[in-house]
């Protein structure tokens, strides 16, 4: 096997919680704990889970937004979280970030032209007279107008911001892209329009996608292997259709069979999950999905699931399995 | 918009090419509000009448003629003369160029201190935010107008000539006025440096000098025209007030604040009222009218509003 694009080897990140006039910390929410991740150049690997479960932020951490706590991120090899400022600088156009919510993600006072083209000439990717073509030329892929280039983001519609958010990671012409929830902020008929130009961007530049989503229809479509987050933890990885046909762990089977079918007369059994998501300040003891899983037994209290291998690459955290 | 923005070719685009100009945009809008050009118009007047007025005057501000001590308005004398027999509208012409000029020239020194000071300590944090915030703190504990009181009674305590204090009053000025801008923009670069966009700039790798000037400096020009022009007429407030209690631009130099002083009893008052009325109605309609208009353009400017 080649070398990974991107390995994430028991990644955590605890935010402090401080209280008090000192600002004393007296616990830490454990927004990632423990994520292990390995994605192959040309791969889509998708992250679900529902909110706060800390899907995002593996996303930051891995782009380095924010400091890890603990763990590692490879990328190409290199600990990424060990370079430099000026290091990081450099290797950060192999590396784009699609934002979830396009309107704040886009500057407003920046023409969309400036926007996507300023990265290649702070990075003396092209000079100044090639950069407006370049900028045309990633437009017109990402399904933008050529009459756009001089306008202002509040001209446009949160689908077209999308597609220039795209655009501006694009011609960077990064490996490795990271798409934080980039269609849930827009509407469905949208969404298919941008999840299809996601794919096909992947099959005309080989482009591996870290996809992260709550929503499992759209997984399903883009992502070739999937890994389930709750709390902060993993608790199953999987390729699609395996984690589609046999899901293992409890909290996939509650979240497969929430997700809508054409089919009205097909009766499903549906998986109520009772209560809310536990604070990830105090997490349950024992496995943490045991204060929702409708089949939790003693164990499940008293011991944390180890991750592991089911056969064929399906990993799963449960007792049960 | 068109319905499918999937055109595939670069040229021959259908749409207007204009290039969209968030100037142009600001202007129209800024147009629409009548009162905003109103007041425009007033201190356009204003500037126009004190720069070019004295010109087509056949009086100059201190001839002084003893023939003519304080006549009420006639033919010669439109607004009248004073105790000096000096033209009160060349003396309220002559008190309007000191006055604008130190109104302006503070203002551009207060903002330039206050936006530069401001940025820094938002952007970079730290000691240096620490260090220019607790300067700005202390000075804005104090009360301005006593502070100034303080450095006017100082110059007069050391014999500053006369022809320097304006300049003199300009820095003071901007020495009580940049810690409030300093603030403000130190807290739109806290807050800027936060939004997605500022995350965005992170992850494409652009370096220190575009985010500052390309991305965050943008962001707080309109609010720093806004904070410039509701400035001027605090300056011009402010500079009157001094001038009227002695301690600012001294006479026999006219300015608006100590034409009034100069009426500042209870005779002058009651029976020549065009002595005290063309300055006062000067400095009223011009800091009214600089803050309508500085009203209307903060409407203009939010970036958050469209049309």
């Amino acid at each position: 096997m080649s070398e990974a694009l991107l390995e994430v080897k028991s990644l955590k990140k605890y935010f402090p919680v401080k209280q008090g006039l000192l600002g004393r910390t007296v616990g830490h929410v454990k927004a990632v704990d423990d994520i292990s991740i390995t994605l192959q150049p040309g791969e889509t690997f998708g992250l679900v889970g529902e909110s706060g479960s800390g899907k995002s932020t593996v996303g930051r951490t891995v782009l380095r937004l924010t400091d890890k706590t603990d763990g590692e991120v490879k990328f190409k090899g290199v600990d990424i979280h060990s370079l430099s400022a000026a290091d990081m600088r450099l290797i950060r156009p192999q590396m784009q970030l699609i934002f979830q919510d396009p309107y704040s993600a886009l500057n407003p006072r920046v023409r969309v032209g400036d926007a996507i083209g300023e990265a290649l000439l702070d990075h003396g990717l092209c000079t100044r007279g090639e950069v407006r073509e370049l900028v045309l030329e990633a437009m017109v892929a990402c399904g933008l107008s050529s009459y756009h280039i001089d306008r202002f983001p509040h001209e446009f519609s949160g689908g077209q911001r999308q597609r220039i958010g795209i655009a501006r990671a694009l011609i960077l012409n990064p490996e490795l892209i990271i798409a934080d929830e980039p269609v849930s902020a827009l509407d469905v008929s949208i969404q298919a329009q941008i999840i299809n130009l996601f794919s096909k961007l992947q099959q005309s530049k080989g482009l591996a996608y870290l996809f992260i989503s709550h929503d499992l229809s759209v997984v399903e479509h883009l992502c070739s292997r999937i890994g389930v987050m709750y709390l902060g933890s993993m608790v199953e990885t999987a390729s699609r259709d395996e984690l589609f046909q046999h899901p293992l762990h409890p909290y996939t089977k509650a979240l497969l069979s929430a997700v809508p079918v054409p089919v009205p007369r097909l009766k499903r059994e549906r998986i109520v999950l009772k209560g809310d998501i536990p604070s990830p300040a105090n997490p349950p003891s024992g496995c943490k999905f045991h204060t929702r899983c409708p089949f939790a037994v003693e164990v499940c209290k008293a011991e944390i699931p180890l991750f592991r291998d089911a056969g064929a690459g399906h990993f799963v955290a449960c007792h049960l399995v | 918009m068109a319905a499918d923005s999937r055109v595939s070719e670069i040229t021959a685009p259908r749409v207007n090419l204009r290039k969209s100009s968030l100037f142009r945009q600001s202007l129209r809008r800024l147009l629409h509000n009548k009162l905003a050009v109103a007041g425009f118009a007033v201190v356009l007047f204003m500037f126009v009448l004190c720069f070019i007025g004295p010109f087509f005057s056949p009086y100059t501000d201190n001839k002084i003629n003893m023939a003519m001590m304080n006549k009420a308005p006639n033919l010669q004398h439109w607004l009248g003369t004073d105790a000096l027999g000096r033209d009160i509208l060349t003396r309220v012409m002559q008190a309007g160029r000191i006055s604008l000029t130190v109104g302006l020239a503070s203002m551009v020194l207060s903002v330039f201190l206050g936006a530069l000071l401001g940025a820094v300590a938002g952007y970079y944090g730290g000691l240096l935010d620490q260090i220019i915030m607790r300067i700005a703190d202390l000075l804005m504990t104090i009360p301005s107008l006593p502070l100034l009181f303080i450095f006017g009674a100082l110059l007069s305590e050391w014999k500053i000539k006369a022809d320097y204090r304006m300049y003199i009053v300009m820095l003071m000025l901007s020495m009580v006025n940049w810690p409030g801008l300093a603030r403000m923009v130190r807290g739109q670069m806290l807050s800027l440096r936060e939004r997605e966009f500022m995350q965005a700039a992170v992850v494409l790798g652009l370096r220190d000098r575009r985010k500052l000037f390309g991305h965050l400096l943008p962001n707080i020009v309109p609010l720093l025209i806004v904070m410039a022009t509701l400035n001027i007429g605090g300056a011009i407030l402010s500079e009157s007030v001094l001038s009227f209690f002695g301690l600012g631009v001294m006479p026999p130099t006219p300015t608006w604040g100590n034409m009034i002083d100069a009426a500042n009893n209870i005779l002058d008052f009651q029976e020549r009222p065009w002595l005290w009325i063309p300055p006062g109605l000067s400095i009223f309609a011009t800091v009214i009218a600089i803050n309508i208009f500085g009203d209307g353009l903060r409407d203009v400017l939010d970036p958050k509003q469209k049309r």
